[in-house]
């Protein structure tokens, strides 16, 4: 931020999230909600908006921004009403869309997330339903526009914040934590590269000490690179702007991954006027307090108080129980591995023999070549003393490879660590046979020397020899 | 045997084997043809309703019918989607459209046994009251001035409809109201108009015009008719969220004419110095009527039903507006070629559509807009509470309230006023019972000077359409209205 920013400016950020709701059938029709399917392969009557069709709410929806609504700690609103936005393009049939304008669902709420000065609050002005639109194709044919109606009427849950982010970090934290809470609570699958998570980025910048500046929103940003990007250049954007006499319009605009820009859109004197009123076809949508009782009884441990619990039960520091909690998969997979096992160790083999695996893959923890049973075996190799941490880091990589499980490797190669102090001290004496000059030095005052003796013993060993038991017995001997 | 048949009495032919279906079919065939000079019909499926007659009669031989009125041949409002046969809402930019699916009304005509001979024409969209807004040209009514050849309109939307069954093309025909669009032309051709109330009937799969307002239902020769036609189309549709979840009763069986101490009302606000002598004569009279028959006539006040039309024309065309937005030539429908998208768009739409309808678009879009909304739309919901809260007291007093269907009787063709809110003057007895989602009827009572039927209106509080259908038969019995008009067109 320091370095991307000019002294003396404020950032100040507010997001408008899309989160596709985690539903196998769309908002107002029961046609299914694939991803990939063949264009226009999941569309109903209604979802072409065919003369004469109604909309009936699916409930499940409604529950999913329930929810959603009760993990981002918001008032649930007990009356909301769908309105409809009314525009034309090629790709909303209706010619209008359904959403939720007034009267949303989901009403003010928070999450905290973390900032380089700790923790911070950012405040939540509403969740509201709505339906997505279709795609058009544009570069399908030269002359035509091509449209896939597949995506026209999923539900997506419109998340609101209030403008309380002002570094590009937070905003990226932000939209991380917003992430982390709907997966918790399986009500989005937050798939960014696929679309289902995107983010509408509202950015201005003041002097410090002056009222707030003009905000210009970029829309659609669907990675956490492209909100960082988007945001510094947008906010150096606006400042040199300024600084040169200028004035920010507001406007909406679209970021340019391949040049790193954003671009203007269109104006605030070409903004659409939705003619927004409540759509006649549904009725207001009433829910029952009880039944918004029993989803908050049913709510899922979420990521804030799991890592409380994570940082309690496992002694793990803040900064690991955050990188474990902040995604769900992790954070069940660490579960499942650290159960009766030593917390410290399956930390560090966790955030790091397995993450750099995960990282330089790209791949995630769902796709993990290594089993969270399999890393338990592993583990519980070490912890019995069978190999020694070394070794296990072979056995890792080799099981990276193969798939195969650790106890099967171990055995194969007979990795299986010595323990029988005989048989160690007879390696130890070979070893000592062999370098008597070495032993000369040791003696003389060289005693980093030692770790010349450990190495060859261990060389001879094949590695497997029990490293404190070999330390124990080779200073026993040197020291003699 | 096969003149003026109401449902009834075209059973009882077909269940004493006096007649088959496909020989009832044929009739009504040949008589939609010897009318063609009307223009009642967008579309006459003809195959389909002989094959349909033919299966009837099948059913009959083998004892499967699928009900008591199975093989009696209906006409259908071009509003309903049709399977497989044209549907057009009397446009140019749906004059393509075949629908792969049934409207959940018709298709309860068809789970019943009905069939149809066609599709009806009727206002473009369902705007207007005179059928004249029709891509296909203006329906002639079949009634005409006493000794005169002039054109009357049959009233609108559901115009076609009216006059079908009037001029005795179908044995009754299914219509949409959202202003008084089967009201108006019911009472402008002597046939019985009923509207449901708003949730008793499903608008799924019906082209829709204004969704808080438009509710299906029948145009008859008889009160009994309108009553099997309410029990065939109505009831609770899943995939109508507006559509009620209360029972439906059993109307036809149910009904009886015993009006003995039911309190009428008769409001002050509908009496007017412009009504015709002979309307306000009639309203009179049927008054008379009920109290001999032992109902009680009381005086109610409906104090904002001035404020009714100015509401409707407001809130009507704001839903249209948004209705109507997905005939935009990009998936099916009329499409004109254009330069770019906005460009189809256009002209596509400039030309889809006709003048009326471009009227509503226009002004449902301004009304909605920002700036506008408030002093426009919310205005207008607000005071169509109070037009509801104006019947819900008087529902506390009366059982029924009786009105003049129509400030005139038929008129001219020719004579439209130019003006089109001297147009929206027709349904101002009407619109009221649409804002209140309440169920009206219109049925024939008398004619006027010119020898042209005169409707009156009965409204009842919602769901309460059996009472509503109990006082109309009532008045049928003791009225004995019986014109029907001279078939001029067969010579």
């Amino acid at each position: 931020m320091v370095d991307t920013m000019i002294d003396g400016w404020n950032l100040v950020i507010g997001i408008e999230i899309h989160a596709q709701v985690k539903s196998n059938s769309k908002l107002f029709s029961s046609s299914p909600t694939d991803f990939g399917s063949n264009p226009n392969s999941q569309v109903s009557l209604i979802d072409a908006a065919m003369p004469g069709m109604l909309p009936v709410i699916n409930s499940f929806c409604i529950e999913q921004a329930v929810r959603s609504g009760i993990g981002l700690n918001a008032k649930i609103n007990e009356k909301s009403i769908f309105d409809r936005k009314n525009y034309f393009y090629q790709d909303l049939p209706q010619g209008y869309q359904i959403s939720q304008y007034k009267d949303p669902i989901v009403g003010e709420g928070y999450i905290d997330i973390e900032t380089e000065d700790g923790k911070k609050r950012i405040e939540i002005e509403r969740l509201h339903l709505e339906q997505d639109a279709g795609k058009s194709l544009h570069d399908q044919d030269p002359n035509y526009t091509f449209v896939d109606l597949n995506r026209s009427g999923i539900a997506l849950m419109e998340i609101v914040s209030k403008p309380d982010m002002n570094s590009p970090e937070e905003a990226v934290n932000y939209v991380k934590k917003i992430r982390s809470i709907l997966r918790y609570l399986d009500t989005c699958d937050g798939n960014m590269e696929q679309g289902s998570l995107r983010a509408d980025v509202n950015v201005s910048v003041n002097k410090v000490g002056e009222e707030l500046g003009i905000r210009c929103e970029i829309k659609n940003l669907n990675s956490f690179k492209h909100i960082n990007s988007a945001i510094i250049y947008e906010a150096n954007r606006q400042i040199k702007l300024i600084e040169s006499g200028g004035r920010v319009d507001q406007e909406t605009r679209l970021y340019d991954i391949n040049s790193n820009e954003t671009r203007s859109m269109r104006s605030k004197e070409d903004a659409h006027d939705y003619r927004y009123f409540p759509d006649p076809d549904l009725l207001p949508l009433v829910l029952d307090k009880e039944w918004i009782e029993t989803i908050k009884k049913n709510i899922p441990e979420l990521p804030d108080k799991k890592k409380e619990r994570f940082i309690r039960d496992y002694s793990l520091s803040d900064y690991d129980a955050e990188v474990i909690v902040s995604d769900k998969a992790t954070s069940e997979y660490y579960e499942i591995v650290v159960n009766g096992r030593t917390p410290k160790l399956v930390t560090t083999w966790v955030t790091g023999e397995l993450f750099s695996v995960l990282n330089k893959k790209n791949i995630s923890i769902q796709d993990s070549p290594i089993s969270s049973e399999m890393m338990g075996e592993l583990i519980d190799n070490i912890e019995n003393g069978k190999i020694s941490n070394r070794l296990a880091k072979d056995v890792f990589e080799d099981m990276c490879e193969t798939g195969k499980n650790p106890n099967k490797i171990i055995q194969e190669k007979g990795l299986s660590q010595i323990n029988d102090e005989g048989e160690i001290e007879r390696l130890v004496d070979e070893v000592l046979n062999n370098n008597p000059d070495n032993i000369e030095k040791y003696k003389n005052g060289k005693t980093k020397l030692l770790g010349f003796f450990v190495g060859e013993v261990m060389k001879l060993s094949k590695g497997k020899a029990n490293p404190s038991t070999l330390n124990k017995l080779l200073k026993k001997k040197l020291d003699n | 045997m096969t003149e003026n048949l109401s449902i009834k009495q075209a059973s009882d032919l077909l269940k004493s084997k006096h007649i088959s279906s496909k020989e009832l079919i044929q009739t009504y065939l040949k008589k939609i043809k010897a009318g063609k000079e009307l223009n009642c019909f967008n579309f006459i499926s003809e195959e389909t309703a002989l094959l349909d007659a033919t299966k009837s009669d099948e059913r009959r031989a083998s004892n499967s019918l699928k009900g008591d009125f199975d093989g009696i041949p209906i006409g259908v409002k071009d509003l309903f989607c049709t399977q497989g046969i044209l549907t057009t809402a009397s446009s140019k930019i749906l004059s393509n459209f075949i629908p792969n699916y049934e409207s959940t009304v018709t298709m309860n005509c068809k789970e019943s046994g009905l069939i149809s001979l066609g599709k009806l024409n009727c206002d473009e969209f369902a705007m207007g009251s005179t059928n004249k807004t029709s891509y296909f040209g203006p329906v002639k009514n079949p009634w005409r001035p006493k000794d005169s050849k002039i054109d009357l309109v049959p009233g609108g939307s559901s115009g076609g409809s009216a006059a079908a069954v009037a001029a005795d093309l179908c044995i009754a025909s299914l219509g949409t109201d959202t202003g008084g669009s089967i009201r108006q032309p019911a009472s402008f051709t002597g046939t019985v108009g009923l509207k449901p109330s708003y949730g008793r009937v499903s608008r799924w799969g019906i082209v829709a015009f204004a969704s808080s307002l438009d509710q299906a239902g029948p145009i008859t020769k008889t009160v009994d008719d309108a009553a099997i036609m309410l029990d065939i189309i109505s009831g609770h549709d899943k995939k109508d969220s507006t559509s009620s979840i209360k029972e439906k009763e059993n109307y036809s069986k149910n009904i009886n004419s015993n009006v003995k101490g039911m309190k009428i009302g008769f409001p002050k606000e509908f009496m007017s110095d412009d009504l015709p002598k002979s309307t306000l004569k009639a309203w009179e009279e049927c008054k008379d009527l009920l109290k001999s028959n032992g109902a009680e006539i009381i005086n109610i006040s409906l104090p904002h039903t001035m404020s009714a039309l100015p509401t409707y024309y407001i809130i009507a065309p704001a839903e249209a507006s948004s209705n109507l937005a997905r005939y935009d030539g990009v998936r099916y429908g009329l499409r004109e070629k254009g330069n770019d998208l906005i460009d189809m768009y256009e002209r596509t739409r400039s030309e889809g559509f006709g003048d009326e309808v471009k009227r509503r678009i226009l002004i449902g879009t301004y009304v909605l807009s920002s700036g506008y909304y408030d002093a426009y739309y919310l205005k207008a919901q607000k005071v169509r509470s109070l037009i509801k809260d104006d019947f819900n007291k008087a529902f506390e007093k009366v059982d029924a309230i009786l009105t003049p269907s129509t400030p005139s009787t038929a008129f001219e063709i020719a004579n439209e006023p130019n003006d089109p809110v001297q147009n929206y003057f027709n349904d101002i007895f009407t619109v009221p019972v649409n804002l209140a989602g309440i169920p009206g009827i219109s049925l024939p009572f008398a004619n006027d000077e010119k020898n042209l039927p005169i409707g009156l209106q009965l409204i009842t509080n919602s769901f309460e359409e059996q009472k509503l259908l109990n006082i109309a038969k009532n008045i049928e019995e003791t009225v004995q209205y019986q014109a029907v008009p001279e078939k001029w067109w067969t010579q």
